[in-house]
């Protein structure tokens, strides 16, 4: 069952259409990502499921009830936002048992859900100090054990790494996945940080300018794009003109003029149908370089000029021509990178490439 | 060379600031019957007669009722207005924030007389009600700047949270925003205390007859004679009016203190 669901769900502010005709169905105990830059709309579909505004059509469900007419502070939910929110004026456990406050819970009972929640966020020693005397990280903690300590029905999750410096938010995010995971809560997380959807969610939904682009787990968004902004969003992505020149089974020939011939899997076209005009995507990282004698005949090898090299350390980035194809790659660096105005070959295995329709 | 010119200028500055206001206090404690120089010995005979003149009493009572009457109406007046200003979208918003900061910036003795004949054409006399009115009318946009500049800086996200662990509104104003605002608001009443507590013009204007504030009594009294009582008032206002906010500002520092903020 789906613990929260969204029909036809639309949000103008004014002439501005924020939200266009939404539909999702987030399932029970899931880790749903809204992902897309800013301004696509993420922030305010969340804040419809919180109650903080209202939508202008459709319906909003939380496990099966309508919650159109019901005022956030009747929804059960919890709430971390990307400035932790916590109350100042208050020390962290009772920062943590606020929420308790307002429900049928003992004293006693509350208490040792304030200390069970603090331990699951491994700071039960900062119970009797305040949010100022934390760390940034300390606090987004505090903040999350505040969320879900009145086992809400919805976790919302408001862009919470975002505030944090890069180091910890790599720690916070496997640590609020485990968190998230341990708990089973059903959880609504927004971003626009590819890498955070990608590590910890269990769909992806991908939106854009108030629409959404595609839904799916992490894996099937990254490698079947289903438009061109999501393969674009997601990753450093090449995308090409093609023309479908043979259909066979269950493979696909694309003929790119000037690059490359490639037969690919008809599951990496699913929205192609019969158009005779595509577009390639191939990932940056799913071209190799290799030096200009190299042969393989199990790939596709394709000559190229390096005109640039954006060195990453572990990686580096290269800029490619191919005739009149400028191209990414993204390649790990073995002993040294290319340098720029090397000739190289372009190895491309068929599989690691996507059609899309043109639109 | 500079900075001791400066040193000295800063020091005549205040000098002349300070020194008149001096000079009330040191007399107010002096043991001869006139109110002036040469001192003749330390004394509180003044103070003691202050306290057994029915009329002073009466008006530090009128004051007293006054200014509290009106930081408590001020204040209330001033958050809930300052809530809707910050928190709502309220068509003509600039307009009512001018109209409501204007009476600051119009002389005193203009809106003195307007009130009063605003309520004349109304066919309302003067009363203490009146009075009052008055002086929270010119109260009130220093409450709503201080409140205001404080509500600004408390982030929408906080209140959002608690209504999001199940807080009604008004709860969360209780349990979040008025805590968080305690400070301003605090300054406001001390504001509107102190303001109402020294002010003259309006309330010469305002006052109903046989009615007097600590300010028109002084007023009147002089208009007899110099008495050193007035010094010994004199003085009371002073540590009145200086020291109350002196203490809300220390108060409100070791709170915030407390809390490691």
């Amino acid at each position: 069952m789906a613990a929260v669901t969204l029909s036809n769900i639309v949000k103008r502010f004014g002439t501005f259409t924020a939200v266009q005709k939404m539909s999702l169905d987030i399932p029970e105990g899931s880790f749903c990502t809204l992902l897309g830059p800013s301004g696509c709309g993420k922030t305010t579909t969340l804040r419809m499921v919180a109650g903080l505004l209202d939508p202008t059509e459709g319906d909003i469900s939380i496990n099966g009830r309508r919650v159109n007419d019901i005022p956030i502070h009747k929804r059960n939910l919890g709430i971390v936002f990307q400035n932790y929110a916590l109350f100042p004026h208050r020390t962290v456990a009772q920062n943590v048992g606020f929420g308790l406050k307002y429900r049928p819970v003992d004293r006693a009972e509350a208490q040792r859900r304030v200390m069970q929640a603090l331990e699951l966020v491994q700071l039960p020693h900062l119970a009797d100090r305040y949010p100022s005397e934390l760390s940034g990280g300390q606090q987004q903690r505090i903040a999350l054990a505040r969320a879900v300590v009145v086992e809400p029905d919805v976790l919302l999750l408001d862009e919470p790494l975002s505030a944090l410096d890069a180091n910890l938010r790599e720690d916070m995010r496997v640590e609020l996945k485990n968190i998230q995971k341990r708990l089973g809560v059903t959880s609504i997380f927004v971003t626009h940080d590819q890498s955070e959807a990608l590590a910890m969610s269990d769909q992806i939904i991908v939106m854009s300018e108030g629409r959404v682009e595609q839904v799916g787990p992490p894996e099937e968004v990254y490698n079947t794009p289903a438009s061109e902004f999501v393969a674009r969003f997601l990753g450093a992505a090449n995308i090409l003109e093609a023309r479908v020149t043979d259909r066979q089974g269950d493979e696909l020939a694309l003929d790119v003029p000037g690059f490359a011939r490639v037969v690919i899997p008809r599951a990496r076209a699913p929205k192609l149908g019969d158009a005779s005009a595509a577009k390639l995507v191939i990932r940056a990282e799913k071209l190799k370089l290799m030096p200009a004698d190299s042969r393989d005949d199990t790939a596709i090898m394709i000559p190229a000029q390096v005109e640039a090299v954006d060195y990453q350390g572990q990686a580096a980035r290269y800029f490619l021509r191919v005739g009149d194809h400028a191209l990414q790659a993204i390649n790990m660096i073995d002993v040294a990178p290319f340098a720029a105005g090397d000739s190289v070959i372009l190895r491309l295995l068929p599989r690691d490439c996507a059609a899309l329709p043109v639109t | 060379m500079g900075w001791g010119l400066i040193r000295l200028y800063a020091i005549a500055v205040y000098a002349f600031m300070f020194l008149p206001v001096a000079v009330v206090v040191l007399l107010s404690f002096n043991a001869n019957q006139f109110g002036s120089f040469p001192m003749t010995g330390l004394s509180l005979r003044w103070f003691e007669a202050l306290w057994n003149n029915d009329a002073v009493m009466r008006a530090f009572r009128t004051s007293l009722v006054l200014g509290l009457m009106t930081a408590v109406i001020s204040t209330t007046l001033g958050v809930l207005a300052s809530l809707a200003l910050v928190r709502y979208d309220v068509p003509g918003k600039n307009l009512i924030t001018t109209a409501l900061i204007a009476p600051i910036l119009v002389p005193e003795v203009v809106l003195a007389v307007a009130l009063l004949l605003f309520l004349n054409w109304l066919g309302i006399g003067k009363s203490f009600a009146l009075l009052l009115a008055g002086h929270v009318i010119f109260t009130l946009p220093f409450v709503i700047l201080v409140v205001q500049a404080r509500l600004v800086s408390i982030r929408r996200d906080v209140e959002e949270a608690a209504l999001s662990l199940g807080a009604s509104p008004v709860q969360t104003f209780f349990s979040v925003t008025l805590p968080l605002l305690m400070p301003a608001v605090a300054a406001g009443a001390l504001f509107a205390f102190t303001i109402s507590f020294d002010d003259i013009t309006g309330t010469l204007f305002w006052k109903p007859g046989g009615v007097e504030t600590v300010p028109t009594q002084i007023f009147s009294m002089l208009r007899n004679s110099i008495s050193p009582e007035i010094n010994a008032l004199g003085t009371v206002m002073i540590l009145l009016t200086v020291g109350l906010p002196l203490l809300g500002a220390a108060i409100a520092r070791s709170l915030s203190t407390k809390r490691g903020r």
